[in-house]
């Protein structure tokens, strides 16, 4: 089976910092793969390199065989690779509908085909609907972030990537969010999910990378996978596990 | 009544600085780009006008016909050779390289049309008046406010419901957080430029019909562009649109006070504006 989306020793710096130190990765079709990794292991950076928002070396990433690495962000949204962002990103000054229909148009322009519509969106998270016409700045943290993978979804990717979409929300909206991710992996969308929490990452995907100082010390199936391991990979050689 | 006199010409003029503004509304209040050539724009729009008018034999209508596309077209090369370059979250850039453009600007103006001061001819269309109440108001700075008007509330639509709306005011907010949606960035900008001039089209012409233009003119319609557009609140179209009707209203009624304060008494109110109230009338406090 070939990959959907794969990285093959790909570098990343930031000017004289370098972030990344040759990594691969492989995603498959309708597979989730999680990205763990303490601050500053290079998960973000891992994402934004395959989005284009950082340079690299174009046969670095491949996307069904194609060599894309550096591609420009809307190129590869055009190609069907969303994200969504850490810290949402969202359009601040306009309201809910506005940001989505965003989306929408573009999708539209660049004639992407997929199942994503506001309607379906609105069945999957149904306060987006209540809320169209509020600005996004004044909604709590997890309609954000609703209104952020809603979207990366009217995108219409075949792969998504989402970095800490749990990041700073209440355990209750974690579990709301998560909620929907089978949802979304029902329609063929291969996911790649960065996140801190190592036990909510097991339970939402098929396998696990775990990232160390710009590199990958472990992968193997998400529910194989030892906490003893992991605790190895995630805190480097020579730190006791107790 | 001299007062009353004094404020419907304000408004009258505040319909010609609306067009100055509504561009800069576009790119300074939108895009936060700032364009110091914008008035050295005017100018030679209107020098290519009356060189049109002149030497085909053309009305006002027929030159606003040519000039507008013409200005649309330098908009996107503009955007696409110079200002794509230097956008970014930094304002410094594009103040310089558009300050150069300026100087370069005015310098290949007076190189190809001399010092002079020029005007489109109207054939009448300027001086005449309609008789409302007993105060006259000219035709021409009528239609300039009937224009002018028209083109706010078009451009206010185009950013609030078209899809190229939304993509500018998506790349406006967080450039790259747009391209992560499949916004090109650059392409939108390009296009939003070509806008902006292609309304200063419209001001070349109108400019050009009610008063004189010579090379070094320009940067006094950049200053009253910028005074419309804080007076009214970044990122308003509207809101550049009342902006340039307080700086109108302002400048007829200090000239009613004495002839030599009319310029001023706007600036003057620019400031009090920018001291008090520096998100400007119609905008949002930044928080």
């Amino acid at each position: 089976m070939t990959a959907v989306l794969s990285t093959h020793g790909l570098l990343a710096r930031y000017g004289d910092f370098q972030a990344l130190y040759g990594v691969d990765i492989e995603l498959h079709q309708g597979e989730a793969v999680a990205l763990i990794g303490a601050n500053g292991a290079g998960k973000s950076t891992l994402l934004r390199s395959i989005m284009g928002l950082l340079p690299v070396a174009r046969e670095m990433v491949l996307l069904h065989g194609e060599a894309v690495g550096g591609t420009t962000t809307d190129r590869m949204v055009q190609k069907g690779v969303a994200i969504v962002p850490e810290g949402r990103r969202l359009f601040t000054g306009m309201s809910v509908e506005d940001n989505l229909r965003v989306a929408i148009d573009q999708a539209a322009r660049m004639g992407a085909k997929g199942g994503w519509t506001l309607p379906r969106l609105h069945l999957l998270f149904p306060i987006l609907k209540e809320k169209a016409r509020t600005q996004v700045q004044s909604l709590s943290g997890g309609q954000q972030q609703m209104v952020a993978i809603g979207r990366a979804l009217l995108c219409q990717p075949r792969v998504l990537l989402c970095d800490e979409i749990s990041l700073g929300l209440a355990p209750k909206v974690i579990r709301e969010i998560y909620a929907a991710l089978p949802e979304i992996r029902a329609t063929g969308t291969a996911m790649i999910v960065v996140e801190q929490d190592v036990g909510l990452a097991r339970t939402a995907t098929d396998r696990l990378y775990c990232m160390l100082e710009g590199r990958v010390t472990l992968t193997g199936r998400s529910a194989e996978i030892t906490r003893e391991q992991i605790g190895k990979a995630y805190f480097g050689a020579g730190h006791g596990v107790v | 009544m001299e007062w009353f006199d004094a404020l419907v010409q304000g408004v009258l003029l505040g319909g010609m600085y609306a067009q100055y503004a509504l561009g800069m509304a576009l790119m300074f209040g939108v895009m936060r780009i700032v364009n110091i050539s914008h008035g050295d724009l005017v100018i030679l729009l209107s020098l290519i006008g009356i060189s049109i008018a002149t030497a085909w034999g053309l009305g006002p209508l027929p030159v606003l016909i040519l000039l507008v596309p013409l200005a649309v077209l330098m908009g996107w090369v503009l955007q696409k050779a110079v200002l794509n370059r230097v956008v970014g979250s930094d304002p410094l850039p594009s103040l310089i390289a558009t300050f150069g453009l300026s100087i370069a600007l005015q310098n290949l103006m007076l190189q190809i049309w001399s010092a002079n001061s020029r005007s489109l001819p109207g054939h009448g269309i300027e001086s005449q008046s309609i008789e409302i109440g007993g105060i006259y108001i000219g035709l021409l700075p009528l239609i300039v406010l009937a224009v002018a008007t028209g083109l706010t509330w078009g451009l206010d639509l185009t950013l609030k419901r078209t899809r190229f709306g939304r993509a500018l005011r998506a790349a406006s907010a967080d450039v790259e957080a747009a391209a992560m949606t499949g916004i090109n960035p650059r392409a939108v900008y390009a296009m939003a430029t070509a806008a902006a001039v292609g309304i200063l089209g419209f001001a070349a012409v109108f400019q050009a019909l009610r008063s004189t233009v010579a090379p070094a003119d320009g940067p006094a319609q950049l200053i009253y562009a910028f005074e419309a557009v804080i007076i009214g609140g970044m990122g308003t179209v509207w809101g550049a649109f009342a902006g340039s009707m307080v700086l109108g209203i302002s400048q007829a009624i200090g000239f009613r006070i004495d002839p030599g304060f009319g310029v001023l008494a706007g600036h003057i109110v620019f400031l009090i504006v920018l001291a008090t109230r520096p998100q400007g009338l119609f905008g949002k406090a930044l928080s």
